[in-house]
């Protein structure tokens, strides 16, 4: 079935319906942790694309071999695999970048996009199309954290680490800034909840609505709580009367 | 929105209730003129740039994100002036004013309107938006100014200086170079804007309970309990006690902010559990925490706490008999179906 739809639909579904990030809400833990600089989120994100295309790969090469009851401790081991090979990689070749992804360079084996998608593509899809598929999610991924670094890293410290493995700029070095940040210099200041932990939620949470509302311009369903049920304050809040899909 | 559809019409007797919303804000505003008043006197002119801005802001932005989300306007209750208000109250008066409006925006936008407006936020919107500001501007909301009256005189425009709070500890006590009792009373110490005054802050308590727009138990239960572990901390230092009481946010908290209608629970035992759990929390970050205040955390988390709460203090009808739990939910589900 898969063979009939067009590839490169396969590609750009990753980007924003299906968004790894954004719309599926998987990998969210490397997502808020990283996302404090460009640099490391385009870092995490190369390496998490990597290991999420030859998992795919792999894994949809060997998706008549594995035996379905196994099937996630054989994910895991394929996909421990390249995550081993991606760490020494990086630091042979990256040690800086090593230095500040820290733990969550080993953690890319749990990351919930590689293994999200292994279950629910790879496993059932021919060789090309998973590749396609890895590919699509590998740059939607890279594409959300980096969006949300380049936010959070902007307001927070009021810089743009415009890097990749290394190489480019800082915003403040093209401005020639020195110490100062940015927007220290318009005479304003860095607003230094934005690369802590409630900034990242908050800012997550508004990209989730813009790609939400892009999606809904596109056609597709709008992801969206079908009830009250798991809310703790279902019992004192009047939102579920005005809510149709609650109050039924 | 209709309001028809969220009362529940229970069996009579009713009582008819010439309060509106309009009303009570405006008593609320009437009640913080005073400390109001008295942060112009001891911070000077900038107090009511800060005022300004953000009320302003306030209102503004409830205006604009009513009209983003196409829902009736709602700046004519006042709500949102009383908002950006108490923000202002809680901000010290050197704030940069563009720092003041994000704070506003914040409350209106982020903590009312995203989650449906008046009566539906789950945590005081000003007071979240002044845990916000200080998590994003740390070095601004420590560094309190204050233009001394009697200590430094009138040549010199403001010193900037460690909060009351920060001048007394579990392990040193009070320190010497903390500010008198009187002086804590007055306001004349460093702090922000609206919470330094102790007695204007009062007065327009004491307006509120007897207008009667807020029940005396919140704030007196809040109080106390603050008061009374601090006796037994200190070890039964008198003077350190009410340097407590006085010192930090407390009062402005315990009657402005804590007795928020949508965020604190509305049964009378409820009240009292809310009440005491805030002294508790703020005590415990007083004391034990590693900042120096913590009414507006404590707030913040017995708001969250409230809606179970409540739940925990329903009070039961009078000759209530405990249904089975299974009918219940049976009656329940025909109803629904005879409406739909």
């Amino acid at each position: 079935m898969a063979d009939k739809k067009s590839l490169g639909k396969e590609f750009s579904k990753g980007l924003i319906a299906e968004n790894p990030v954004l719309r599926l809400v998987l990998g969210t833990c490397p997502t808020l942790a990283i996302s404090t600089s460009v640099e490391n989120s385009i870092g995490m994100g190369i390496a998490a694309s990597f290991v999420l295309v030859c998992s795919n790969i792999v894994i949809s090469a060997l998706r008549k071999v594995i035996p379905s009851k196994v099937r996630i401790p054989a994910f895991v081991v394929i996909i421990a695999a390249f995550v081993s090979i991606v760490q020494m990689f990086v630091k042979a070749f990256a040690p800086a970048l090593d230095a500040s992804l820290g733990i969550y360079l080993p953690l890319i084996v749990v990351n919930c996009i590689i293994l999200g998608r292994a279950e629910a593509f790879a496993s059932k899809n021919p060789v090309l199309a998973s590749t396609i598929d890895g590919i699509g999610m590998g740059v939607g991924f890279t594409f959300a954290i980096s969006l949300m670094a380049s936010i959070r890293e902007f307001l927070g410290a009021g810089n743009l680490s415009l890097k990749v493995l290394g190489f480019g700029t800082n915003l403040t070095d093209i401005f020639n800034l020195g110490e100062t940040d940015v927007l220290t210099a318009i005479g304003l200041e860095p607003i230094l909840i934005f690369i802590l932990a409630p900034g990242g939620f908050f800012c997550y949470g508004l990209l989730m609505a813009c790609a939400n509302k892009l999606a809904e311009m596109k056609g597709k369903p709008k992801a969206e709580l079908k009830s009250c049920d798991s809310c703790p304050l279902a019992t004192s809040c009047a939102i579920k009367i005005e809510g149709k899909e609650c109050a039924k | 929105m209709e309001l028809k559809n969220k009362l529940t019409v229970n069996a009579s007797p009713h009582v008819g209730s010439a309060d509106t919303t309009t009303g009570i804000m405006l008593d609320v505003i009437i009640a913080l003129i005073p400390a109001g008043i008295a942060s112009v006197f001891i911070f000077g002119a900038r107090t009511l740039a800060v005022i300004a801005v953000a009320v302003i802001t306030a209102v503004l932005a409830e205006f604009l994100s009513r009209k983003a989300m196409k829902r009736e306007q709602t700046i004519g209750d006042l709500s949102a002036a009383v908002t950006g208000l108490l923000l202002a109250y809680n901000l010290p008066s050197n704030m940069p004013l563009w720092q003041v409006a994000l704070g506003s925006i914040i409350a209106i936008v982020v903590v009312k309107q995203m989650f449906g407006g008046i009566g539906q936020n789950f945590v005081n919107p000003a007071l979240l938006a002044r845990i916000v500001l200080m998590s994003a501007f740390p070095g601004r909301m420590s560094a309190a100014t204050f233009a001394g009256l009697n200590k430094i005189g009138w040549d010199i425009d403001a010193v900037t200086g460690a909060t009351p709070m920060g001048l007394i500890s579990l392990e040193s006590g009070l320190s010497s170079d903390a500010p008198s009792l009187i002086e804590m009373f007055l306001g004349t110490t460093s702090g922000c804007l609206g919470e330094v005054s102790a007695i204007a802050l009062l007065i327009g308590g004491l307006y509120l309970i007897i207008r009667k727009v807020i029940s005396p138990i919140i704030p007196v239960a809040y109080i106390g309990t603050v008061a009374l572990i601090s006796i037994i901390a200190f070890k039964g230092d008198f003077n350190a006690m009410i340097y407590e009481v006085l010192g930090g946010g407390l009062i402005i908290g315990a009657f402005f902010m804590a007795t928020d209608y949508t965020t604190s629970p509305i049964t009378k035992s409820g009240k009292w559990i809310y009440a005491i759990g805030a002294g508790l929390i703020t005590c415990i970050i007083r004391l034990f925490g590693s900042l120096p205040e913590g009414v507006s955390f404590s707030i913040i988390i017995m708001n969250i706490f409230t809606p179970h709460i409540e739940s925990l203090t329903a009070p039961k009808p009078f000759g209530y008999v405990k249904p089975e739990k299974k009918k219940k939910e049976k009656k329940a589900k025909e109803k629904e179906e005879a409406k739909s």
